[in-house]
């Protein structure tokens, strides 16, 4: 076995003793869909009040959305901030593997936890909600992809440039709510206002978040999203490999 | 055999030199001691000497290996306990023993070093609840897992018991027997003069003695009447720099 692998296994384990992070992971999606569901009548019929669309249709992309932005804002970020601070990656630094090993492991973590919690959600709306899930599949995909990939992106070059976990953490939150917002979570659909969305077409999660809901209707996402979560990831995470300091 | 070779290692942070053209050599099986005011410069040195900071001038070399080039190397032969670095809060010591002997070819038998270190009856229990001393002792533990052929320990005993620390000397005279060099830091003068073959006592990041442990106490003759101990050569030795 790798020292990866292994590290990815312990780091695994480390997260599902973390009860909080776990379920914000894991399990917050399915519970919001949830909650959702019984707070807005009629869930799974088109709706006036939604443009004639059906409102789970609208609220299941953004969930995805809000996913990525809490998984990479809040659990990576943290952990990230706190194994520097905390001299346990350069002691890590000081054996035979790299302490690049154990970001890669905690991404993979991070990753899968937010995978499994997508998942679980898509799989609640479907056995509570009827939801038949999004009609391009393939466009989801990548739009949630490339999501993931700017949001992580965005936690890692916050990761670089901020002095301590304080600091982390404190523009994590900074950056978490905008996100959230620009994703649509209390606009969904065609309220947010005009000018609010020609911005979020140009933040990572606002982008990505357009381009799942375009993919959940069955269209293709406008190119432009997923520029922006491309440009996203690839900035980012460029300058955060450059920028990071290990101890 | 020369294991350690350090010269003019110099460190600046900004403008001020903390590490100022030191150079010592370490032999093969030696246990050698860095003496020194907090701020003297020690934790810098052995972390240069270990790879883990790129000196602004001067050369080390470690079993002929040049500690900045040859970082990936040097990192499968020592063994190095730092002076503050923690482990993730959850991660049990078991699990800490078990994950860090995977990253090495031939690594000690975990279980045995965790005896050794006192830690048999914690091996389950989350690092965030081990006490200071405990969390210094599987520091220990972590530095020694990898059979090391040389060990670089910043303030060995700091934090430990009486017991502990004469457990902790017990296990370190162990592992020099066995050939392995150490290269530890310490404030204790007990703890130098009863382990350490040879001393280099830093102040103001420049070498202001290097000797044995017997040699340094002879220089300074007699205090007050009474025969000089190592602490009366450590404190004739350091502070000159002091402003009061
Ligand atoms: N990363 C750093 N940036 C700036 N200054 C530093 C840094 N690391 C160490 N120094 C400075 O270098 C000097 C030497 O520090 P070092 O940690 O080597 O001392 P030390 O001899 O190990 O002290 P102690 O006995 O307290 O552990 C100190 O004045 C410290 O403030
Ligand atoms: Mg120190």
């Amino acid at each position: 076995m790798s020292a990866l692998t292994r590290l990815t296994g312990a780091e695994a384990r480390l997260f599902l003793r973390e009860p909080v992070s776990a379920f914000f992971a894991l399990a917050f999606p399915a519970v919001l869909v949830i909650v959702l569901g019984n707070a807005i009548p009629a869930f799974s019929e088109p709706s006036p009040d939604f443009g004639g669309q059906r409102p789970i249709n609208l609220y299941l992309p953004i969930v995805l959305a809000l996913a990525i932005g809490t998984v990479t804002m809040t659990s990576l970020l943290s952990v990230l901030a706190q194994y520097r601070e905390r001299g346990v990656l350069k002691r890590l630094a000081t054996t035979p593997v790299k302490p690049s090993a154990l970001i890669g492991a905690q991404l993979g973590v991070n990753v899968a936890a937010l995978v499994a919690g997508s998942a679980l959600m898509m799989l609640t709306a479907a056995v509570a909600f009827g939801s038949r899930g999004p009609e391009n599949w393939p466009a989801l995909l990548v739009a949630y992809l490339l999501g993931a990939g700017a949001m992580t992106g965005v936690a890692l070059f916050i990761a670089a440039v901020t002095p301590n976990a304080r600091a982390s953490a404190g523009i994590g939150t900074l950056v978490y709510f905008p996100m959230l917002f620009f994703a649509g979570v209390w606009t969904p659909g065609d309220m947010m206002p005009d000018g609010a969305q020609r911005v979020a077409d140009f933040t990572p999660l606002g982008a990505a978040s357009q381009a799942m809901q375009a993919a959940w209707s069955g269209d293709w996402p406008q190119p432009l999203h997923l520029a922006v979560a491309a440009g996203y990831t690839l900035i980012t995470g460029a300058l955060a490999i450059r920028l990071f300091r290990w101890q | 055999m020369t294991v350690i070779e350090v010269n003019g290692l110099t460190k600046r942070y900004g403008d001020r030199t903390v590490v100022d053209g030191v150079s010592f050599t370490v032999a093969e099986g030696e246990v050698f001691g860095i003496l020194g005011e907090n701020g003297a410069g020690k934790t810098t040195t052995v972390e240069c000497i270990s790879g883990l900071r790129t000196p602004d001038a001067g050369s080390i070399s470690v079993f002929g290996l040049d500690s900045s080039a040859d970082r990936e190397e040097l990192r499968r032969i020592i063994g190095v306990q730092l002076q503050e670095s923690q482990l993730q809060d959850r991660l049990r010591v078991g699990e800490a023993m078990q994950l860090y002997a995977s990253f090495y070819r031939d690594p000690a038998d975990w279980r045995e070093l965790l005896a050794a270190v006192g830690l048999t009856e914690q091996v389950r229990m989350p690092y965030a609840k081990l006490s200071g001393g405990q969390k210094q002792r599987l520091s220990i533990a972590l530095a020694l897992i990898g059979n090391p052929r040389l060990a670089i320990l910043d303030e060995l005993t700091t934090g430990l018991d009486p017991r502990a620390r004469r457990e902790t000397w017990r296990l370190i005279r162990q592992i020099r027997d066995r050939g392995v060099t150490v290269l530890l830091v310490t404030h204790f003068m007990d703890e130098a003069e009863r382990l350490c073959d040879r001393l280099a006592v830093l102040d103001g990041g420049k070498i202001v003695a290097l000797d044995t442990p017997a040699a340094l106490i002879a220089n300074v003759g007699d205090v007050d009447g009474y025969r000089a101990n190592l602490e009366d050569a450590f404190l004739a030795l350091t502070g000159t720099d002091r402003d009061n």
